[in-house]
């Protein structure tokens, strides 16, 4: 199995690591740096727990290997919160009980960041639409919804809500 | 409707039981901070992979490891031959007549079921220890599967365990037949129905995992899980893999969901374990997503024939159920009780029926097992009862809601024994029935529904008042039902000498925010600040004894433990402040965390002065120890009964079998709400699951035992525009038979909902004369109900003549 050194930039911090091919962006994260916080569901791209920003936007960890992102901007949930507190999308999410056991959250919040920056204003069914691809076993969803129009609600114009990628609206 | 979290801070000590406070376990889990069991990495860490049968029946003539064992970074491959230690799989309930056949953590000569674990491989890293699993060569027999559980009774039928004469797991049967027959000869109405209710499949979110690391220097074992209950596991390994119960600690860190497929010991669990003590090194396991549809247990797969008897005016004079139960190949560790005991004692849902019976075969069939998911018998007891209730309110000419209503124990009637062998605690159905309506717009809505069929639209409404029995305790009844354990429950209560306190519990909560509820009644019971309060639970290491969190028995059973063991933390601080204070204990007060002098209010000592006296020692009672710290096993009388009202509306086109939700309203009395905020969000969880089971969820087998949906692609788990939106209310009944007055909520959504929306499709399709549809209705099912109707009515109804269009409705 050819190994490869590659560049990823998690959350704002550079690191360089050597992977196989094979090496699933997912693990690479989870295992090799540590970015436990990314979880795996299905390894299929179904559930959407492993969902994290590359380059500012949501995919799925899941399928891409380390190597495709070789060079690019990774968020994961460890990036949200900003010296301590919290962004939008945390603070709905706990002040509107849109988690339970807490797998689905961190694929929740990226992807319901991933809407919101390109829709500030989301109705209920444009929520459900964009958390399609992010199953939740728990909530029954009703207050993932909620917590997600909170975060609309708190954004103050926040453009970088996805975590401090530069996606800016229109680009 | 929506209830407003609030923050710690903010919560008056006076109302922090009862609080919608924000749960405390969510900042870890909202950072990335919090640590599931995969997330875990410990020093010279090993991966473990199993292979696993791809077949539903067969017998094994060889296997070939050599290759496997040649590839770089693979350590070592085992196969059952290996296996040194009993390394049998136990059940933990016993039946009359149960047959109980070896269910072996590695199985030798044949495989049972898809997904049985013939071979593991440890590697250097996860990646080879999957390649290991492929280059292991299995020379499999294929022999002939049995998967339907009706067709497993035949006599000619494969048998799934050779050494028995057939694939009857047990027979099982209550109530008075004989009654029940003269009532059914006597009655003036009837109705019957054929039902299934399907298997389905748990798929928590995060698949189970296990990290074992053995200890050769010193014999210990420490064990991380994705667990329900890590007492039990530490209660079970022992007997499998020959480590004595004092040397094993497992802990169950995050837990991703679980609803009760948590609950087993699998043989993947001990196996890491075991694999573990042979490499001499830490072994950890994380299931794929397949590997969790052909291990995690199954739930549900009952077949069942349902009647109900009814007299001139509506009244209910008896109800017969004959149900054949899917066991799966092996007996797993609830599995006996679920059909059952589980089951058939909740056949009277919350309606007064002279005469019940039920009889219960259980089969063995080349599927994965079957034991605890969300409510477990309950809803299957309950989706019997409720279609039945529809139906006989069909036949006797009344309103489903006018219906119940006249066929509900009285209010006045509890305790309230049911002529199933349970004794329902409290309740009060009327109100919760009549909040329900209110939420509908019942009378509106009955109006809507003609004008709409007048334009060839059809809504249809649901009801399901449901029943369910929880708190899973009462050793001594547990056990006269065949428990293989107590049942009760642990808490221990520690003030330390700085008045802060840490309470233990031996439930193990998974995502239900016990931390939080737990410490709400802590601080509640000891009279000091809701954030002084800390909750310990899973680790058996910290705490020393408990059952775990399945059955909604945290809050009743494990609540009370800890209620109690404050309860007598208190008692003992009062001897302290009653010997301090120079007055009787009979004279002292407590109240708001304070102890005084009755009538002497200024001669006080709050509970956290006390605790430092505790400890200091120098001036306690004659012969009292020190320190302030006091346990609880905690051992209720009885089950718990909550109840409630859930109804669906739904809107139904017969032409393409679409149905779409125009609302859902619950009612739930789950007895006072520790924290209404996470009952909300139980609700919301349980009717998820519920809807899903009624429209989309089943698990397929093909008739050589192979799982059709077998992955997220083949199972539909419901995403989130696949869930209504739902309406909740409540009632408040408490329970007399624990401290708290709590029933418990975990479950309750999952065993209202199917049928709620199961009768709403088929009120729909009432002009249809549709009388029934099994689950789950997919459109193509609705569609072909209403036109199997129209034929069998032979097409009489204007709009259910379809035959012309059948093409068109039937693709979707
Ligand atoms: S783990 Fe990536 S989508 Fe499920
Ligand atoms: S909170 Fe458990 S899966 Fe979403």
């Amino acid at each position: 199995m050819a190994e490869h050194d590659i560049e990823l930039s998690v959350n704002g911090t550079a690191h360089e690591l050597s992977v196989d091919s094979r090496t699933l962006l997912v693990h690479a994260l989870r295992d090799e740096l540590g970015y436990t916080g990314t979880n795996v569901g299905c390894e299929s791209s179904t559930c959407g727990a492993c969902t994290i920003h590359l380059d500012g936007e949501a995919v799925k960890s899941c399928t891409l290997l380390a190597v495709q992102a070789d060079g690019r901007e990774v968020t994961t949930v460890e990036g949200l919160a900003e010296d301590g507190t919290y962004a939008p999308i945390q603070e709905g999410f706990q002040k509107e009980h849109g988690l339970q056991c807490g797998f689905c959250t961190p694929g929740m919040m990226l992807a319901a960041n991933d809407l919101l920056a390109r829709n500030p204003d989301p109705s209920e069914e444009e929520i459900r639409e964009a958390i399609e691809g992010n199953l939740c076993r728990c909530t029954g969803y009703q207050n993932i919804v909620n917590a997600v129009e909170y975060a609309a609600d708190h954004m103050d114009q926040e453009v970088a809500a996805d975590g401090g990628s530069d996606r800016v609206e229109g680009e | 409707m929506g209830i407003e979290t609030i923050e710690s801070k903010d919560i008056d000590a006076e109302a922090v039981l009862g609080s919608a406070v924000e749960r405390r376990e969510d900042p870890a889990l909202i950072t990335g901070e919090a640590e599931y069991t995969d997330d875990i990495q410990r020093p010279n860490m090993t991966h473990m992979a199993v292979v696993r049968s791809q077949y539903g029946h067969a017998t094994i003539e060889g296997i070939d490891t050599s290759a496997a064992e040649e590839l770089d970074g693979v350590l070592a491959v085992y196969t059952g031959e290996d296996v040194d230690v009993p390394g049998m799989i136990p059940t933990g309930w016993q039946l009359p007549s149960l047959k109980n056949p070896d269910r072996p953590m590695l199985a030798t000569d044949r495989v049972r079921h898809v997904g049985e674990a013939v071979a593991v491989v440890v590697a250097e890293d996860r990646y080879t220890a999957k390649d290991g699993v492929d280059l292991v060569d299995v020379d499999y027999d294929r022999q002939d599967a049995t998967v339907d559980q009706s067709d497993a009774l035949d006599d000619d039928a494969p048998r799934v365990h050779e050494e028995f004469d057939d694939n009857v797991a047990f027979d099982f049967e209550l109530g008075d037949e004989d009654a029940t027959n003269d009532a059914f000869e006597n009655a003036a109405h009837t109705a019957e129905v054929d039902l299934e209710n399907q298997r389905v499949i748990p798929n928590a979110m995060e698949p189970r995992a296990a990290l074992a690391e053995y200890k050769p220097s010193s014999g210990d074992l420490e064990l991380d899980l994705t667990t329900q209950n890590p007492h039990l596991h530490r209660l079970l390994l022992p007997g499998v893999i020959d480590v004595p119960e004092h040397k094993i600690h497992v802990r169950a860190p995050e837990v991703g969901g679980g609803f009760g497929s948590k609950s087993p010991l699998y043989p993947d669990e001990a196996l890491a374990s075991w694999c573990s003590m042979q490499v001499e090194r830490p072994v950890k396991w994380t299931a794929t997503r397949s590997e969790t549809y052909q291990t995690d247990a199954q739930a549900r797969a009952h077949q069942t024939t349902g009647e109900i008897a009814m007299d001139e005016d509506g009244t209910i004079t008896a109800v017969r159920v004959n149900t054949i139960a899917n066991i799966g190949a092996y007996l797993s560790i609830f599995a006996a009780a679920i059909p059952t005991v589980l089951y058939a004692p909740l056949l009277s849902g919350q309606y007064e029926i002279p005469s019940i019976y039920c009889n219960v075969v259980g089969s063995f069939t080349n599927t994965v097992p079957v034991d605890l998911y969300r409510g477990a018998g309950r809803p299957e007891a309950l989706f019997v009862v409720e279609r039945l209730i529809d139906l006989g309110a069909r036949e006797v000419g009344m309103d489903p809601a006018e219906f119940r209503r006249h066929n509900f124990i009285g209010s006045d009637d509890f305790p309230y024994e049911t002529p199933v062998a349970v004794t329902y605690d409290s309740g009060d159905y009327e109100p919760a029935l009549d909040k329900a309506l209110d939420l509908l717009d019942y009378d509106d809505l009955r109006e809507r529904q003609e004008e709409l069929r007048d334009e060839g639209r059809y809504l249809g409404v649901g009801f399901s008042s449901y029943i369910e029995a929880c708190g899973l305790a009462p050793s001594k009844i547990a056990g006269s039902l065949g428990a293989q354990a107590g049942l009760w429950e642990n808490g221990l209560v520690r003030m330390h000498p700085g008045g802060k306190v840490t309470a233990f519990c031996g439930t193990s909560g998974h995502g239900q925010g016990h931390k939080t509820t737990y410490a709400q009644i802590v601080a509640d019971e000891l009279g000091v600040p809701y954030d002084d309060v800390e909750i310990v639970e899973s680790d058996t290491d910290e705490v020393p004894e408990g059952r775990g969190t399945y059955g909604s028995r945290s809050a009743a059973v494990g609540g009370s433990a800890l209620s109690t063991s404050a309860g007598k933390v208190v008692e003992k601080a009062r001897k302290i402040a009653a010997h301090q204070l120079e007055a009787d204990e009979a004279d002292i007060d407590f109240s708001g965390g304070e102890f005084s002098v009755s009538g002497a209010p200024d001669r006080s000592m709050t509970i956290q002065e006390v605790t430092q006296q505790a400890y200091l020692a120098q001036d306690l009672p004659e012969g009292m120890e020190p320190g302030l710290e006091e346990t609880a096993f905690y051992d209720p009388e009885n089950f718990v009964f909550p109840f409630g009202t859930h109804a669906a509306v739904v809107e139904v086109d017969p032409e393409s079998g679409e149905i779409e939700f125009e609302n859902y309203v619950a009612v739930d009395d789950v007895g006072p709400q520790i924290n209404p905020k996470i009952v909300e969000g139980q609700i919301h969880g349980g009717v998820a699951q519920g809807v899903g089971q009624a429209l989309y969820e089943v698990a397929e087998y093909d008739d050589n035992g192979s799982l059709v949906t077998g992955s997220m692609q083949d199972y539909t788990v419901p995403k989130a525009e696949h869930v209504p939106h739902m309406e909740t209310d409540h009632t408040e009944t408490p329970s007399p038979h624990n401290p708290l007055g709590v029933k418990g909520v975990g479950e309750a959504g999952t065993i209202a909902a199917p049928q709620a929306v199961v009768n709403a499709v088929v009120d729909a399709l009432e002009p249809f004369g549709v009388d029934h549809i099994d689950m789950p209705l997919t459109n193509e099912s609705v569609w072909q109900a209403v036109n199997d109707s129209a034929v069998a009515d032979g097409g009489t109804t204007d709009e259910a003549s379809r035959d012309d269009d059948a093409d068109a409705g039937g693709a979707n």
